[in-house]
């Protein structure tokens, strides 16, 4: 982590999140399914970092168990500090505690993530009765003062109203007022945009933006979307078959990928203002989480993948400045390629 | 006010149902074979006696004609007076729909003080030890007929250990609550075994819904996340099956009452098909037919009340 990638308005008191060796698995019929293994990562103060990767590479697992919100028959061991603090180890009242009151949490569809039966205004409130000694007045007040930050119009009636009278748009907004409702130090969000069309995906990745600057907080942002990596982090992990395979700033992993996954990745992302030509994918499937491939999880799909990436797990090492990182044997080789961007 | 006209409307719904449970009734009892005089009288009757009193009692006119009749008194709200008691219909129906009435709040009462609590233990041990035990209890209770649940507790708590009457009813509230516990819990046994099983399913599945996980991300205290995001949820599917039992508790109640001795509608019921008193069993279906129907409504604004997604 460098302080190049903080932006210098913003107080370096806060404390950051350590990520050290968080592994996930779940015991399934099949065997034990490793959902998230050894993942490292920090997130400075003010820092918006992205977590990118396809459909089952453990990018939301790592979300869930950074907030111990994995279930049974789920297993989560390593470390996540916060504040000095162990979170994994947390006792449960601390940890409740900790939770939207210093780090809180955003979900993909705020159809399924809003209790149906409460109003928004409630469930704003009850946020507060959780972590404050605010009175009944006072809490909506705050409800109120919430509703404008995130950009919801008429927010007196609003806040009376349910999730199913709000609009997808607004709905996802509804979701943020709850979720900061405490000022966290942290927002935790798994893939915001990705139930929301375009128009609406942009405003608000720009009310996450001015919330982070307003409220001087961190994010970590679970994304599939490379555009939104772009447009929104300071820093990028990808995540391929449970691993980080490649980490560093955005500017530096979109210029060079280093690891043949993530060079797949921005080959299969459209552009306008190009010739149209076939769009590039990753051939092959993700592997079986139960049934992993020896060696590195991906050579099966990789073109640069020689004997020794079928026997031996390429480590995530340093490969340059700015805390540059990727999990690949050839990591020079892919670097050197013809740029795809 | 949405859930005011959700109100009217629903009232103005039970209008066609009561009418049309007031010519199945009509019909439905003079289906029956026999007639109030042959009841009355035995089997040795003469015909000329028997044709007499079904004369008097205007029982020889065309169907269509009694029914018009009938419709007519009891849109003015009188039910007639009983043939073999000689005492008004409705000072009947006062007299015994009360207690049958107590009874079933009473059973339904106890069925959710077992059921609630039960499921949401089951629910949180699911598939462990505690789950098993208590679902195999209350299966045992559901496989049981309420008649047979009844004599065992009578035989038990009644006859071997006399904590609780035999049968009858009692003078005074107190009293009469003593006497209807063992009748309302025999009752309560199979209803809390479908209440339990429901929400305990109901439960396991809005555990899993994403804004229980999304209320534990709030840290929001363990029992705010069970009453007002589990089991508010859960109950709402409850609520339906609770109305709909609601019905079947009228049915077991006749039962009941009949084993346990006790002077509600039930028995006043069963005793009116046998002396095909015609007037007292149509104003009895009447009225425990209107019953239902006002529990049916009652379920629906509660249900409405814990779903704001309903009443629009």
């Amino acid at each position: 982590m460098t302080a190049s990638t903080v932006p210098t308005s913003l107080p370096q008191t806060a404390p950051g999140l350590l990520v050290r060796g968080l592994t996930t698995t779940f015991d399934t019929s099949r065997g034990v399914a490793i959902a998230a293994a050894d993942v490292d990562f920090d997130v400075a103060p003010g820092e918006v970092v992205g977590l990118v990767g396809e459909s089952g590479s453990g990018k939301s697992v790592t979300l869930r168990s950074i907030m111990r919100l994995i279930r049974e028959p789920g297993k989560v061991t390593g470390r996540v500090e916060w504040g000095g603090r162990d979170l994994v180890a947390m006792p449960a009242e601390e940890l409740r505690r900790v939770r939207g009151g210093e780090i809180a949490m955003i979900f993909q569809e705020p159809m399924t993530a809003l209790n149906p039966v409460l109003p928004i205004g409630a469930q704003i409130e009850e946020n507060l009765v959780a972590h404050t000694d605010l009175n009944r007045r006072q809490r909506r007040e705050r409800a109120l003062e919430l509703m404008n930050i995130v950009g919801i119009p008429a927010p007196e009636r609003r806040l009376d109203e349910y999730p199913h009278q709000f609009s997808g748009g607004m709905r996802q907004r509804a979701m943020i007022a709850i979720a900061l409702a405490c000022s966290p130090k942290l927002l935790l969000a798994d893939e915001p945009t990705t139930a929301l069309d375009v128009t609406i995906q942009d405003q608000i990745l720009k009310l996450l933006l001015d919330l982070r600057d307003r409220m001087a907080m961190s994010v970590v942002l679970v994304t599939h979307d490379l555009g939104v990596v772009a447009a929104t982090c300071d820093r990028m992990a990808v995540m391929y078959a449970g691993r980080i395979v490649e980490t560093g700033t955005v500017a530096d992993v979109f210029a060079c990928p280093n690891h043949p996954y993530t060079r797949g990745l921005l080959g299969s992302v459209p552009r306008s203002g190009q010739s149209r030509t076939m769009l590039q994918s990753i051939d092959g499937t993700p592997p079986n989480l139960t049934d992993l491939p020896d060696g590195c999880a991906f050579h099966p799909r990789c073109s640069f993948a020689t004997e020794i990436c079928l026997k031996q797990r390429p480590p995530l090492d340093l490969v340059g400045t700015d805390g540059r990182r990727a999990a690949c044997h050839h990591h020079e080789r892919v670097a050197a390629a013809e740029p795809i961007l | 006010m949405p859930l005011f006209s959700f109100v009217i409307r629903r009232l103005l719904q039970m209008i066609p149902t009561v009418i049309f449970i007031l010519v199945v009734t009509f019909v439905l009892v003079r289906m029956l074979p026999g007639d109030p005089a042959s009841a009355m009288l035995g089997d040795r009757a003469r015909d000329a006696d028997v044709n007499r009193i079904n004369h008097e009692l205007g029982l020889d006119q065309p169907l269509i004609v009694q029914f018009f009749y009938f419709a007519e008194r009891v849109v003015t709200g009188d039910l007639g007076n009983s043939i073999g008691l000689k005492v008004s219909v409705a000072s009947l129906i006062a007299d015994r729909l009360p207690v049958t009435l107590m009874l079933t709040v009473m059973s339904a009462v106890i069925a959710l003080v077992l059921s609630v609590p039960l499921a949401f233990v089951a629910a949180m041990k699911r598939e462990k030890l505690a789950d098993s035990v208590i679902r195999g209890t209350f299966q045992v209770g559901l496989s049981m007929p309420v008649f047979y649940v009844g004599i065992i507790l009578l035989t038990v708590f009644a006859a071997q250990w006399k904590l609780f009457p035999v049968g009858g009813y009692g003078t005074t509230l107190p009293d009469k609550l003593y006497h209807l516990f063992l009748p309302a819990l025999t009752l309560a046994l199979s209803f809390a075994a479908v209440l339990m099983r429901n929400l305990r399913a109901s439960i396991i599945n809005v555990m899993n819904a994403e804004y229980v996980d999304f209320a534990i991300a709030k840290g929001l205290r363990s029992r705010v996340i069970m009453i007002k995001h589990i089991l508010r949820n859960a109950l709402i599917s409850t609520v339906t099956l609770f109305g709909l039992q609601i019905g079947t508790l009228f049915g077991g109640a006749v039962i009941t009452e009949t084993v346990f001795a006790v002077p509600g509608a039930g028995r006043l019921l069963i005793d009116s098909i046998y002396g095909r008193d015609y007037p007292v069993l149509q104003g009895l279906t009447i009225s425990l037919a209107v019953l239902v129907s006002l529990t049916f409504l009652v379920t629906d604004i509660l249900q409405a009340w814990l779903d704001p997604r309903i009443a629009r």
